[in-house]
């Protein structure tokens, strides 16, 4: 065959000529009109239909009892924290997502009838969370975690729908995505879904209590922890089989909800308790990064929620022995200086006086570093990222802050203090190729 | 021991130990009393100075960690005769009322001015989180940058 029947100028026509080299002439049209049709029939398939507009619904038609349970539902899904721009008006959209693919801009989730959702039925809602699926009919990117929101009650939905629905409509648009291609091809994600949206209730398991299962249903549903905590594969979906894991979150490592868990002492529900209402837990560490927000959220739902919560990732974590005497926080000061002194010294002149024994912050119930999870941890990143941003308090300015040290220590001392920080509070082995995870993380919180 | 330093442009020779922190080496070692001590702790900001154009908070950086990179304190911006952009507009704008806070406050902001000639507001905002004014002197201090950007600064006082 030649080259010139194929439609393509230059190169590509080269390729696509080589590509059918040695085929009956006749093969490469067949084959053209066969891909050609298994796209229109997938196109087909990917297909949805829009949800017709409604009137704009007054905000007086949603009763305040069920307005109220929508407050604290979006609260528990923490919907404010991607759907609101850096010092942007509350749910009002815009803020850049970072993903592996690209950049995404959050949708305005306020009534706003040209820019927001204004013209959204409660149903058309409820598409969009359980199937990701807009109004309009195109396919939602997963960064709406729908695989998680599939799971969550119709009754619920409408809640939050009518928490929605009640808000001051802004009008602001949300910037264009920009993704790598395809990818900005929406029905592709059709195919996204057949592999990773499984949907269904989450089943209830009679053997476990009431407050369990409670847990079970904000955990997998609407809490979405798993889209942080559970690792995902090349394709961005999370890995079923190695769910709580471990995973990534805004260039934070976020550590293994499972039996792996590297805490010194083991996370019991009161301790975990304690730690998503407060954000700090005397025994294992302070809720830093991408956790600040989760944690400034479960602040103000009811107890009994983060009560239930607890106890289930809790026992995510079962397998690790609880009913063990807690260790006491290990110190090797001398050992860890003698085999990192450059770390010593800058630990010394930047750490101390916080960390070191007898520091006043120690006085205040704050965990020494040989009980923070993050040191102990097989991936130092969140480690490094505490060290280079800091640790904002996650409520209204209280709780733990400690300031980032980006500016004033190099890559490389970065990478000495931790090394150092590590040998001395842990007994794990030390981190390799520290230097550039430290680089690496460095660009990552550079990102939007 | 001895250590190499650069201040302001000037090559200093210093006899500390290296974990000493570089806001002592500063007030103690060369009389340069423009950074203050605040907290100790890197929470306040009073003794911020430049680290390679960078603010920082002197009192929790190990002189170690300085090595080459050049420091600039707030005696490297200008004098009492003839002060800087940004120090005239904090004098225009009575930025300070014990004025504790007033060297850090400018050495961050030249910083965030170096980088970005013209922020806007919430930019600005942003970049002075990190450093505290107790006497309440914000919205002076934020109009004070505002002016030495060249940008219009609005009318309401604090």
């Amino acid at each position: 065959m030649s080259g010139q029947k194929i439609p393509f100028p230059g190169r590509r026509a080269r390729m696509s000529a080589r590509l059918f080299r040695g085929y009956h002439p006749h093969t490469a049209r067949y084959g053209a009109v066969l891909i050609l049709a298994m796209a229109l029939f997938a196109l087909a398939l990917s297909w949805r239909p829009a949800i017709a507009p409604i009137p704009v619904p007054s905000p007086s038609s949603f009763p305040a009892e069920q307005v109220a349970r929508g407050a604290v539902l979006a609260k528990l899904g923490d919907c404010a924290v991607c759907h609101t721009a850096e010092g942007g008006r509350p749910l009002a959209g815009a803020r850049a997502l970072a993903t592996p693919f690209g950049t995404l801009y959050s949708d305005n989730l306020t009534p706003d009838p040209d820019t927001g959702i204004g013209h959204w039925s409660a149903a058309a809602f409820r598409r969009a969370m359980k199937d990701g699926i807009s109004r309009s009919g195109a396919h939602l990117y997963p960064a709406l975690p729908y695989e998680h929101f599939t799971h969550v009650t119709d009754a619920d939905l409408d809640a939050i729908y009518a928490f929605l629905m009640t808000r001051r409509p802004v009008h602001q648009e949300a910037p264009a995505n920009k993704l790598i291609p395809p990818l900005g091809f929406r029905p592709l994600l059709a195919g996204w879904k057949m592999f990773f949206l499984h949907k269904g209730a989450v089943p209830v398991d009679p053997g476990r209590s009431t407050e369990w299962n409670r847990g079970a249903y904000l955990v997998e549903g609407l809490g979405h922890c798993g889209g942080c905590h559970t690792p995902r594969n090349l394709a961005g979906g999370e890995e079923g089989a190695r769910a709580y894991h471990g995973g990534v979150a805004e260039g934070w490592h976020a550590p293994a909800l499972d039996a792996s868990n590297p805490a010194a002492r083991a996370w019991t529900p009161d301790a975990l308790y304690t730690y998503l209402r407060t954000g700090i837990s005397p025994d294992h560490g302070a809720a830093a990064g991408p956790m600040g927000p989760v944690v400034e959220s479960l602040a103000s739902v009811p107890e009994s929620d983060v009560r239930a919560i607890a106890t289930y990732i809790a026992s995510r974590m079962a397998g690790r022995d609880i009913g063990s005497p807690a260790p006491a926080p290990l110190d090797n000061e001398v050992a860890a200086a003698k085999r990192f002194p450059e770390g010593a010294t800058l630990f010394a002149g930047a750490c101390a006086g916080c960390h070191g024994p007898g520091a006043p912050m120690m006085g205040q119930g704050r965990p020494s570093l040989g009980l923070v999870s993050n040191l102990r941890d097989d991936d130092p990143t969140s480690a490094i990222q505490a060290i280079l941003q800091g640790i904002e308090p996650p409520i209204g300015g209280r709780g733990p802050k400690m300031p980032g040290f980006a500016d004033s220590l190099t890559d490389g001392q970065v990478a000495a203090v931790i090394a150092y920080a590590r040998a001395r509070y842990t007994d794990r082995p030390d981190w390799s190729k520290l230097e550039q995870t430290v680089r690496k993380a460095r660009k990552e919180r550079a990102q939007p | 021991m001895t250590i190499r330093i650069n201040v302001n442009g000037a090559e200093h020779v210093v006899d500390a130990e290296p974990d000493t922190p570089l806001l002592y080496v500063l007030r103690g070692d060369l009389r340069l009393n423009g950074a203050k001590y605040g907290c100790g702790l890197g929470q306040c900001g009073a003794c911020t100075v430049q680290l390679d154009g960078k603010a920082i908070f002197s009192c929790v950086t190990p002189l170690a960690a300085v090595g080459t990179r050049k420091v600039r304190t707030i005696e490297g911006l200008g004098s009492v005769d003839r002060m800087n952009a940004l120090q005239s507009a904090f004098a225009a704008e009575q930025a300070a009322q014990c004025g504790y806070c007033s060297a850090g406050m400018i050495m961050r902001a030249q910083a965030l001015l170096d980088a970005i000639p013209q922020p806007d507001e919430a930019q600005i905002r942003r970049h002075m989180q990190t450093n505290l004014c107790r006497c309440g002197t914000h919205m002076r201090i934020l109009r004070a940058v505002l002016r030495a950007a060249g940008l219009p600064v609005d009318g309401h006082s604090a």
